[in-house]
């Protein structure tokens, strides 16, 4: 999944999208601008067809601005998906867990697909999952941060204990961190300042898809364990008197 | 009697003609009204709606679309 936020032209943030390789593009929902001093529509520039379309409720405060914007987003689009996020600090983005979990059982009951951006706390993704969400977003670190997987614990263990999708929303800067990210089992990344400020957004979104792909194969091809001694590679036998 | 009413678009103060429909509105704008979502006073108006329902004097009215987002 990526976002299309941030991008220099739409024409560099067309070519990335194709070159991640991803399936699920989001969007966003605002005014239109009335003196139409800049054209700030997206609609054109993404086909529907070849993509499904998620809108968010990013800059959201309150649970009752996230289901305003989620039904606005509904009429807009194609699909019942919603990317949930409700904000609890501006300085850090980070979710305010409650408004999020009244958003989400609001939004669920709406007849809502809901995949709520959360942090990496367990007893919120348990939450978010028994009020009925779809899919569960935590966090790799803030929004926009690119500070890459700050609690892999974290994320492994609500991927662990969670049986709905479970797609790591933010922070992930480099293809490493996404190598590492997809490493911990989950199902899928969303990403979208690593790409749209790469120096060549369109390069980083090919490599972001090999990361994603190479850390999702080792992560099913199963690591070996982690020793904290040295074991050779080669045979004692057959060594030099 | 003044044959314009003043209203909020977009947080805007607007003047519009007495008894423009919100289709009206949108014409008036130069919008599709294919490509936008519109909100009069909290309210979602549905696309095949927009010709039915007269903006009055004082009414909040919201214009959105997609734009680029995470």
């Amino acid at each position: 999944m990526v976002g299309t936020g941030k991008y220099r032209d739409n024409e560099t943030m067309a070519r990335a999208i194709e070159a991640s390789g991803a399936e699920v593009v989001t969007v966003a929902v605002r005014r239109v601008d009335l003196d139409r001093s800049k054209e700030t529509g997206i609609l054109h520039h993404l086909d529907p067809n070849r993509y499904v379309l998620l809108a968010n409720t990013a800059g959201c405060f309150t649970a009752d601005d996230a289901v305003r914007y989620a039904r606005l987003a509904r009429e807009a689009g194609f699909n019942e998906f919603v990317k949930l996020e409700v904000i609890g600090d501006q300085e850090t983005l980070l979710p305010d867990v409650q408004g999020l979990l009244d958003a989400a059982r609001t939004l669920v009951k709406d007849g809502f697909k809901v995949l709520a951006y959360t942090n990496e706390d367990l007893v919120t993704a348990l939450r978010l999952e028994d009020a009925g969400c779809a899919a569960v977003m935590p966090l790799a670190s803030p929004i926009g941060s690119g500070l890459g997987l700050l609690n892999p614990y974290g994320v492994r263990t609500i991927k662990h204990r969670l049986t709905v999708p479970v797609v790591v929303d933010a922070g992930v800067g480099t293809a490493s961190d996404a190598c590492v990210t997809m490493e911990q089992g989950v199902d899928g990344i969303l990403m979208n300042t690593a790409l749209a400020a790469a120096r060549d957004p369109v390069g980083m979104a090919h490599a972001m898809r090999l990361a994603v792909e190479a850390g999702r194969t080792a992560y099913l091809a199963g690591r070996m364990p982690k020793r904290e001694v040295a074991v050779p590679s080669s045979p004692l036998e057959g060594m030099l008197d | 009697m003044n044959d314009s009413i003043d209203v909020m678009v977009n947080g805007e103060p607007r003047t519009v003609a007495r008894g423009a429909t919100l289709l009206e509105l949108l014409r008036a704008l130069e919008l599709d009204p294919r490509a936008v979502v519109v909100e009069h006073n909290r309210a979602i108006v549905r696309r095949p709606k927009l010709g039915d329902v007269t903006v009055a004097a004082g009414d909040a009215i919201e214009l959105v679309h997609f734009v680029g987002g995470g």
